[in-house]
């Protein structure tokens, strides 16, 4: 992507632009650290509290069916799975600062079961294809964006918005599924 | 739709309270295990740096040197061909890339077609209902240190551009 965009700025007579770019872009890249930093460690402090007491495993025991059909390699004591609930029900409320580190949490998780660490897992790819596909009831950016425009019922979207971001899901999870079926019926025929 | 918005935002404190309550009672030492779990994130965050600068300074290279512009340019007649407005394109286009470009694309045409016209509803459906796949991949993948995104790079910017399309076409139905 760098050669790409360097080479294109050479052509286009943009390169002053890029030079200020590139150190914009990594000033940003600590500012966003800086914030992480903060929510991380407020949000993985209370999951701490919350795993400690007891309270994430009752929580996780509602879910666990659903979760175990959507991720079949996991076994039902996998850790993640505490992980993997509180960040969907984090995204569905639209708390995306919180969502992250417990996704994250969930993310390590997964690795320790790794057999190669260089190559994500299965239930890997099955919760990020959820998570970019961002099943949310409150898209709270957006709805703060049209307030701020003076839009007379700023939430008109939301319904729409939630029918999309459920197809799009559903999409996610089908393609997730096809990709596994295909690429491991392919690879049993090598052998 | 109060009732909604009610429900996120007493969420948070709820939840907080809830989580200090549940310990107090379990008594478990509610102190020790924020510092310990707080401790993790610092490193978690600070272990992201890298990855997260890295892609931003390709997208912003990227962006800077003209060459999404010229991208969106070649990609237009296909989409005009399929009927979606030609505003909206870009949006389309950098919604999977960077979130907070996307959104000042949103805000950009709010303000130019007014909050109640089709363009500005489809694109606020667009930027609520989908995430930065780039962005959500790299964090995810580089708290873990994971360089292949492999085939979850593809499903999902698949499941982006499914998730548009139907967007624009949900927008059609929901508000004619």
């Amino acid at each position: 992507m760098i050669v790409v965009g360097l080479i294109y700025s050479v052509v286009n007579g943009t390169t002053s632009k890029v030079n200020t770019a590139m150190f914009d872009a990594s000033t940003q890249a600590v500012q966003l650290v800086i914030g992480f930093i903060a929510v991380f460690t407020f949000w993985l402090g209370m999951m701490e509290i919350a795993k400690q007491s007891g309270l994430l495993d009752k929580l996780t025991a509602f879910s666990r069916p659903i979760l175990l059909k959507l991720f079949p390699e996991l076994s039902p004591k996998d850790p993640a799975l505490g992980f993997i609930m509180s960040n969907m029900t984090a995204n569905f409320f639209g708390l995306g600062n919180a969502a992250t580190p417990f996704g994250l949490k969930a993310m390590t998780a997964l690795q320790a079961n790794n057999p190669d660490p260089a190559v994500p897992t299965r239930s890997m790819i099955t919760f990020l294809c959820l998570n970019t596909a961002a099943l949310t009831l409150f898209p709270t950016t957006v709805i703060s964006l049209r307030m701020t425009h003076g839009a007379p019922d700023p939430m008109d979207i939301v319904v729409p918005a939630f029918l999309a971001t459920c197809f799009s899901c559903v999409i996610a999870i089908t393609l997730d599924r096809l990709f596994y079926i295909f690429t491991v019926k392919r690879s049993r025929r090598r052998r | 739709m109060n009732t909604i918005a009610a429900i996120s935002t007493f969420f948070l404190p709820v939840l907080v309270g809830v989580i200090l309550l549940y310990a107090l009672i379990k008594k478990t030492d509610a102190y020790g295990a924020f510092t310990e779990g707080g401790k993790e994130g610092i490193r978690l965050s600070v272990s992201l740096l890298p990855f997260l600068l890295g892609m931003l300074v390709a997208i912003n290279i990227l962006r800077a040197s003209g060459f999404l512009d010229a991208m969106n340019q070649a990609l237009s007649p296909v989409l005009i061909w399929l009927s979606i407005p030609p505003d909206l394109l870009p949006l389309l286009f950098i919604r999977p890339i960077s979130g907070s470009a996307s959104l000042g694309m949103v805000a950009d045409l709010t303000a130019t077609y007014g909050t109640e016209h089709f363009i500005s509803r489809a694109a606020a459906i667009i930027q609520g209902s989908t995430d930065t796949t780039l962005y959500v991949l790299t964090v995810y993948f580089g708290a873990v240190g994971i360089k292949k995104m492999g085939r979850a790079l593809t499903i999902g910017l698949l499941a982006d551009l499914a998730g548009m399309t139907v967007a624009i076409l949900i927008t059609i139905w929901y508000f004619a």
